[in-house]
């Protein structure tokens, strides 16, 4: 009941949007009546081509932000504890942060092709970004007596990066992965737009310049609804990770 | 007495070198040797350098100039032959009382069922029954401290550093866990090397005090404590209120020096 109350302006929304369209007010062409986008959604789940695509998609998403997470949070926390990488990798990811990654886009085709490739190694360079910084900073963090305790429990130097930096880089680990995921949606998106044959980009390209703007709105909806649905699932596993805390 | 010795600590001096800033010297030529099972307190006022001098022993700071040795050996490296307890517990904010106790368990090589049996054992022995599966935001001060020790024994190191264990805590705490450590330390003696600038704690629970000099840390007395029995009731006797008096005296020109240091 809670829920429905705190998302009721989502469903004021959706009438008027649905108002606005059957009643003229705007042209229906650029923004078809809400009700007929559900049905051409209904379509392209019936013709499988909403599933074949985000199939796609998803599988690129989920690669490239794995890749980023996997790295990325080493190399934070790598260089929290080593000076020498510190010095070497900081300036790299100062020069890096800034950077519309969008701008890479030709350059991952370039090197990769029109599949997969690019679009993996474009997500998984932009969500390094922020999972590095949440590493490295939630590393920094990292109480010097805790780090104490394990080694003189007979933890190795190596053990201890588990068992004490990455628990204590954790809270802001996991805030950086927030951030990438929500880029990986947008890289995902614009990249698929601009360059390729497959996923929730492309098709929403393909079906706007065929004029069929009701499935165009399916799919953009859809890749809302997924891009919101995968922060809520998030953050209940951050919470999850985190329960430890007060 | 050399010849017993578990600890020798021989002129060592630190330097604090802070990046930014000028060196700053801890300890000068400090020279102690400590006995096997004995309870000797670090007394001295704040930033004489007791810490740094627990920090050395511990192995957990390089030493510099001089010699430290345990059991004839050099300190090079943290062992889990010295378990520390720090005042502010350090307990790992993730794992429960539980897995905080077994932690060194499972770093020591134990087998499944023998860890599990040792953790509830120490559980047992500072009475934190009921409270295995809380995590250390969900308990009081004295539980945690309480938690830290059990982890630290659990591993049964010969040697037991605290470096001011109870100056967390309030006094009522602070006076049940002296009571407590006692008598864990009558059941299974061990060397302690106990830091505290309390001076009733100090006469209280060691055997030895060392009596530390204002920044930079040289050793400026040692005294012997002798009490048949030890228990809170000891805190009314003659005895005490002397030897509390005599170790004040010792420690309060250097509380002076190390007040007029800052002021100045």
């Amino acid at each position: 009941m809670k829920t429905l109350v705190r998302y009721s302006p989502l469903l004021l929304l959706a009438l008027l949007w649905e108002a606005l369209a059957r009643l003229n007010i705007v042209d229906s062409l650029a923004l078809p009546p809400l009700s007929k986008v559900a049905v051409a959604w209904i379509d392209l789940i019936r013709d499988g081509e909403l599933i074949t695509n985000g199939e796609a998609s998803l599988y690129r998403a989920f690669i490239g932000l794995l890749l980023a997470v996997l790295f990325g949070g080493a190399l934070g926390m790598a260089m929290a504890r080593w000076r020498m990488l510190d010095i070497f990798v900081n300036p790299l990811v100062e020069l890096f942060y800034p950077l519309p990654k969008s701008a890479l886009i030709p350059i991952t085709v370039l090197w990769l092709g029109f599949g997969d490739g690019s679009k993996i190694l474009l997500i998984f360079l932009a969500c390094m970004i922020p999972v590095t910084i949440g590493a490295y900073n939630g590393a920094r963090g990292s109480e010097q007596v805790l780090v104490w305790s394990a080694r003189s429990m007979g933890a190795s130097r190596l053990r201890m990066m588990w068992d004490v930096v990455m628990p204590s880089a954790l809270p802001e680990l996991l805030n950086g992965i927030r951030t990438a995921l929500a880029l990986a949606f947008i890289l995902l998106v614009s990249s698929e737009l601009i360059v390729s044959q497959q996923g929730f980009g492309y098709l929403i390209g393909f079906l706007g310049s065929t004029g069929a703007y009701e499935g165009m709105y399916a799919v953009v909806l859809t890749v809302a609804f997924l891009g919101f649905a995968a922060d809520r699932l998030y953050q209940i596993l951050m919470q999850w990770l985190l329960r430890w805390r007060e | 007495m050399s010849g017993q010795a578990q600890i020798v600590i021989d002129k060592v001096n630190h330097t604090y070198r802070p990046p930014r800033g000028r060196p700053v010297p801890a300890l000068a030529d400090v020279s102690l040797e400590v006995r096997p099972r004995e309870f000797l307190a670090l007394l001295g006022p704040s930033g004489c350098g007791k810490s740094t001098l627990l920090y050395l022993v511990g192995g957990f700071l390089p030493t510099e100039k001089g010699r430290i040795e345990v059991e004839g050996k050099p300190v090079i490296a943290p062992g889990p032959d010295r378990g520390i307890v720090f005042q502010h517990f350090a307990l790992f904010p993730w794992k429960t009382v539980r897995g905080n106790i077994l932690y060194g368990l499972e770093r020591q090589g134990l087998p499944r069922p023998e860890r599990e049996k040792r953790a509830q054992s120490f559980i047992n022995l500072v009475n934190l029954n009921g409270f295995e599966d809380s995590y250390p935001s969900q308990l009081s001060g004295g539980m945690k401290q309480r938690t830290a020790i059990a982890r630290t024994l659990a591993i049964d190191p010969n040697i037991l550093l605290m470096d001011e264990p109870f100056g967390a805590l309030d006094a009522q705490t602070r006076s049940l866990m002296q009571t407590e450590l006692l008598s864990i330390w009558q059941r299974t003696p061990k060397t302690v090397i106990f830091v505290t600038h309390d001076v009733q704690e100090a006469v209280y629970l060691a055997e030895r005090v060392a009596v530390m000099s204002a920044r930079p840390g040289r050793i400026k007395a040692i005294v012997d404590i002798k009490f048949g029995q030890r228990d809170p009731s000891i805190f009314r006797s003659k005895e005490f209120v002397e030897k509390v008096d005599e170790l004040w005296n010792l420690v309060r020109d250097e509380a002076l020096k190390a007040q007029g240091a800052k002021a100045s």
